[in-house]
């Protein structure tokens, strides 16, 4: 919605939702609220200029405890949701929320073709490489090898790649974050929301309770932020280089960003005056309708 | 044929890319321009090139609203439709064809067989798609069309190509005017003129129309048959009307983006054949968990699974009836005709807002591919718009806004995302007024219990807003066709005739399914002396749901699965069989082979 004249500043605390996390202790998506609520607060943005899109899943419980306006949809189908919602009203700030089972598996595809649609959304997907609400199973991130409930003898798939995998299908801003670095993955997600485009912020953030083998034990020795490093983020190939990197070394940080692509919506001639369709005048004028029934004639 | 003193049946048989669309726009156009009411059924299959493509136009001075039951004249563009079809032409009838070409075979006595030498009218070596020109003229001059009509259409067709082809057109289709004039006997029927003109629409245009009327602003999909000429019309209408359009990866994106869109505060519609709403059908129960309005539209094809992709059913209405798990309020309507539609959609848009909940529409191949004349003047392109009891600025609730609020109705005001002080959280989980999830730690029955109760409420509403079931005709006859949906007109013109053959029945038609007014259904079915059900598909599905909702049984059915349409004559014969002793199940056989 149009900004508001006199705009009062708000702290993190009050963009807390009417509840409290149900997340295991310990569970980093804390870290993804908390950071999110610094994000909006250091933004200067108000409660209602914000649209929380989530899927299902235990992180796509997000919206409920985040104050601002929310959807919480159906498994897999957060990105569409939020496709429709964000050009009804182009003036909000969507952000999607949701986690690795979800976005990449089974909503995949509209992964893919929402990065290549680029629009104008923050995507913060909190990969925790395992499915936690349904109890420990492996997830489109799991690396191979994974013993879980349902890979007893060890995972043979190879898991995908988001990073590299939005980097191809389109999208114009492409970031890794972690929970154990709160103040990477807060500016983080302000270049997010701030990025005119798709911008997709994967954050490991670890299941305590499922995942015993991608933890913080495992992450901290590994994780080097890509601004440590001589790393050109306008470079797609060198982000995809960094991408493919899964070892003793895992990046962080932006791997990819680019202004040369409009965005969905800015390309949409329908958007262009009059403010967001969804408070639009409904009904055609008289002009519009004689036009339609002479060319039935 | 008829009381009408015109009524005529022209059919143009042709492979799929011999350019059978053109005579058959030509035709429609003239018609129109002519104030002669036409109605066009073509039968095709999911091809590119090839195939039987089988186009059936109806002229008539009354407004004629079925393809009708026999052949007038028949325009052979290939040899193949003279070899389907030729058995089926009677006396007085014609056959036009191209002699260069194709062998007429054995006529009935009585058929007069037009020959034209298409390469001797229009030069050695001219475009194959001539010979449609030449049918269609030769057409016009057998039904007594002035020449200068039938000119004024082929420059409309064909000026927009280039000058050059729409003059070239007009040439040819002078020669085989006047050749014809010299040669053949005019039909014993002329083609009226004078008449007001009328408009040409396809059924799918129908419904785009109306919902661009009643105020959509999202319409999304993915192109499936035979509901994608309402995407085609939307996407080229787009940007003039102010409307976003979308094609999608498939329809999960679909439904999810239109349900995104119409939370966000647009009025929002998709289309999709059986196949996609099987896509479709969470999204339906997000929809109405979340209490989201918004129109689907499900224009059915022959089923089950891809089916048969360009022939019309009624198979789907259990699918819809079921779609999404759970128990929760939906709209579930099946408009009779592509003006029916236009004129009902602006309402469902209506319902959906002031009951906040899913409204499906179910279409059928037969009305979505239909092309016909209409009268312009019962097109009201400015319906009501009535949202129902939605916020769109701040008010008195700010700060302690509920969404989904108890109230005497179930329906709960509706803030649009971005107003200050009215944030909250729309859920597909259970949650309480304000918004919070009762699923994940508080199953508490007594909140669910109450959450469940509100949002049924709205369906008692709905239901009073909801025009009762009515029976058309004598109170006193002695037997009452029922039907839904598509079935609608040609139930109507079969009581005509049965009317002429001396047998009164009346019509009992349902366009409006869920909710159901059962207790007047119930009523009026048991003041019938005999009711017999017509529907396109095999186990009488809507049968069914009329014997759920009011335990009554039926007595006999008329029924057609083999994916061609009901024509006339087939419910009367099989009306006339039952009421002299037949079995209590009919299944026409289907004379015209595609």
């Amino acid at each position: 919605m149009a900004e508001t004249n006199v705009k009062v500043s708000l702290k993190p605390k009050d963009f807390k939702g009417k509840v409290s996390p149900d997340w295991c202790p310990g569970c980093g998506d804390f870290g993804v609220l908390s950071g999110l609520q610094r994000a909006v607060s250091e933004l200067g943005l108000q409660p209602h200029e914000i649209l929380t899109i989530s899927g299902i899943g235990c992180s796509s419980n997000f919206p409920g405890f985040f104050n601002s306006y929310g959807m919480h949809t159906l498994h897999g189908r957060a990105l569409p949701h939020a496709t429709g919602a964000k050009l009804a009203n182009h003036e909000m700030n969507v952000i999607v929320t949701g986690g690795d089972g979800d976005g990449y598996g089974i909503g995949g595809n509209h992964f893919t073709h929402t990065s290549r649609r680029n629009l104008d959304v923050l995507y913060i997907v909190m990969d925790n490489q395992i499915y936690g609400l349904t109890t420990g199973q492996i997830s489109p991130t799991s690396e191979a090898g994974m013993k879980t409930k349902s890979t007893p003898y060890g995972s043979i798939e190879l898991p995908i790649n988001p990073i590299a995998s939005a980097i191809t299908a389109g999208a114009t801003w492409v970031a890794r974050g972690y929970t154990g670095n709160i103040k990477q993955l807060t500016r983080l997600m302000i270049e997010g929301i701030q990025h005119k485009g798709f911008a997709l912020l994967d954050v490991f953030s670890p299941c305590v309770t499922f995942n015993k083998v991608n933890t913080y034990q495992f992450f901290r020795p590994r994780v080097q932020p890509l601004e440590d490093i001589d790393h050109d983020t306008r470079d797609w190939k060198a982000g995809i280089e960094k991408a493919m990197l899964w070892g003793d070394v895992i990046h962080t940080g932006v791997f990819f960003e680019t202004n040369a692509r409009m965005t969905l919506g800015d390309q949409e001639p329908v958007l262009d005056d009059g403010g967001p369709l969804a408070f639009r005048e409904l009904g055609l004028d008289s002009e519009q309708t004689d036009r339609i029934l002479s060319r039935m004639m | 044929m008829g009381v009408g003193s015109f009524d005529y049946v022209i059919s143009i048989g042709g492979a799929a890319g011999q350019g059978i669309a053109t005579p058959g726009n030509v035709l429609a156009r003239l018609c129109a321009r002519l104030g002669v009411h036409m109605y066009a059924y073509n039968a095709y299959q999911s091809i590119i090139r090839g195939g039987h493509s089988f186009l059936t136009v109806r002229c008539s001075d009354r407004n004629i609203r079925t393809h009708g039951d026999t052949i007038d004249l028949l325009i052979c563009l290939n040899q193949d439709t003279m070899d389907r079809h030729l058995e089926h032409m009677r006396e007085g009838t014609s056959v036009i064809y191209n002699s260069n070409a194709i062998n007429p075979g054995e006529a009935a006595e009585g058929v007069q067989l037009c020959p034209m030498d298409v390469e001797n009218l229009a030069g050695k070596g001219a475009n194959k798609l001539m010979q449609n020109t030449v049918a269609i003229a030769v057409a016009c001059q057998l039904l007594g069309v002035g020449f200068s009509a039938l000119e004024d259409v082929i420059r409309f067709q064909f000026s927009a190509k280039s000058e050059e082809l729409a003059a070239e057109n007009v040439r040819l289709a002078k020669s085989a005017y006047d050749y014809s004039a010299s040669n053949f006997q005019t039909a014993a029927q002329q083609m009226p003129s004078g008449g007001k003109p009328l408009a040409v629409w396809r059924g799918n245009e129908a419904f785009a129309m109306a919902a661009a009327g009643a105020g959509v602003k999202f319409y999304c999909a993915y192109p499936m048959s035979p509901s994608t000429g309402i995407l085609h019309w939307m996407a080229a209408n787009a940007r003039e009307l102010g409307i976003m359009v979308r094609q999608v990866e498939d329809e999960i994106g679909v439904i999810c983006m239109t349900v995104g869109a119409a939370h966000a505060g647009c009025r929002s519609m998709c289309a999709t054949s059986g196949g996609g709403f099987a896509l479709m059908t969470e999204g339906v129960g997000a929809a109405g968990m979340m209490e989201v309005p918004l129109v689907i539209v499900n224009v059915q094809r022959a089923g089950p699974s891809t089916g048969v992709p360009t022939k019309t059913e009624q198979g789907d209405l259990w699918q819809v009836l079921g779609a999404s798990q759970g128990d929760f309020p939906k709209l579930i309507l099946a408009p009779s005709s592509p003006l029916d539609g236009f004129q009902t959609i602006p309402e469902v848009f209506n319902l959906a807002d002031k009951y906040q909940l899913p409204a499906i529409i179910l279409s059928d191949l037969l009305i979505s591919d239909e092309t016909s004349t209409i009268d312009p003047e019962l097109l009201d392109m400015h319906p009501v718009i009535d949202r129902g009891k939605l916020i769109t600025e701040a008010g008195d609730e700010a700060g302690r806004y509920e969404r989904y609020k108890f109230t005497d109705s179930g329906i709960s005001p509706r803030a649009l995302p971005g107003i200050p002080g009215y944030e909250h959280v729309v859920a597909t989980d259970e949650h309480m007024p304000d918004g919070v999830l009762i699923s994940d730690e508080f199953t508490h029955p007594h909140k669910r219990r109450a959450m469940v109760e509100k949002r049924q409420h709205k369906m008692e509403g709905l239901l009073a807003d909801l025009p009762p079931p009515a029976i058309v005709g004598d109170a006193d006859a002695e037997v009452t066709l029922i039907g839904w949906g598509s079935t609608a007109d040609v139930i109507r013109e079969s009581i005509e005739q049965l009317a002429e053959a001396g047998v009164v029945a009346n019509h009992l038609h349902f366009k409006w399914i869920v909710p159901f007014h059962a207790d007047e259904a119930s009523e009026l079915l048991s003041s019938c002396k005999r009711t017999i059900i017509v529907e396109n598909n095999y186990t009488g599905l809507f049968h069914r749901y009329l014997r759920s909702e009011t335990g009554f049984t039926v007595d006999g059915h008329i029924r057609k699965y083999d994916g061609e349409p009901f024509k006339p004559h087939q419910i009367v014969t099989a009306v006339q069989e039952q009421l002299t002793g037949g079995e209590a199940l009919s299944v026409p056989y289907e004379e015209i082979i595609v």
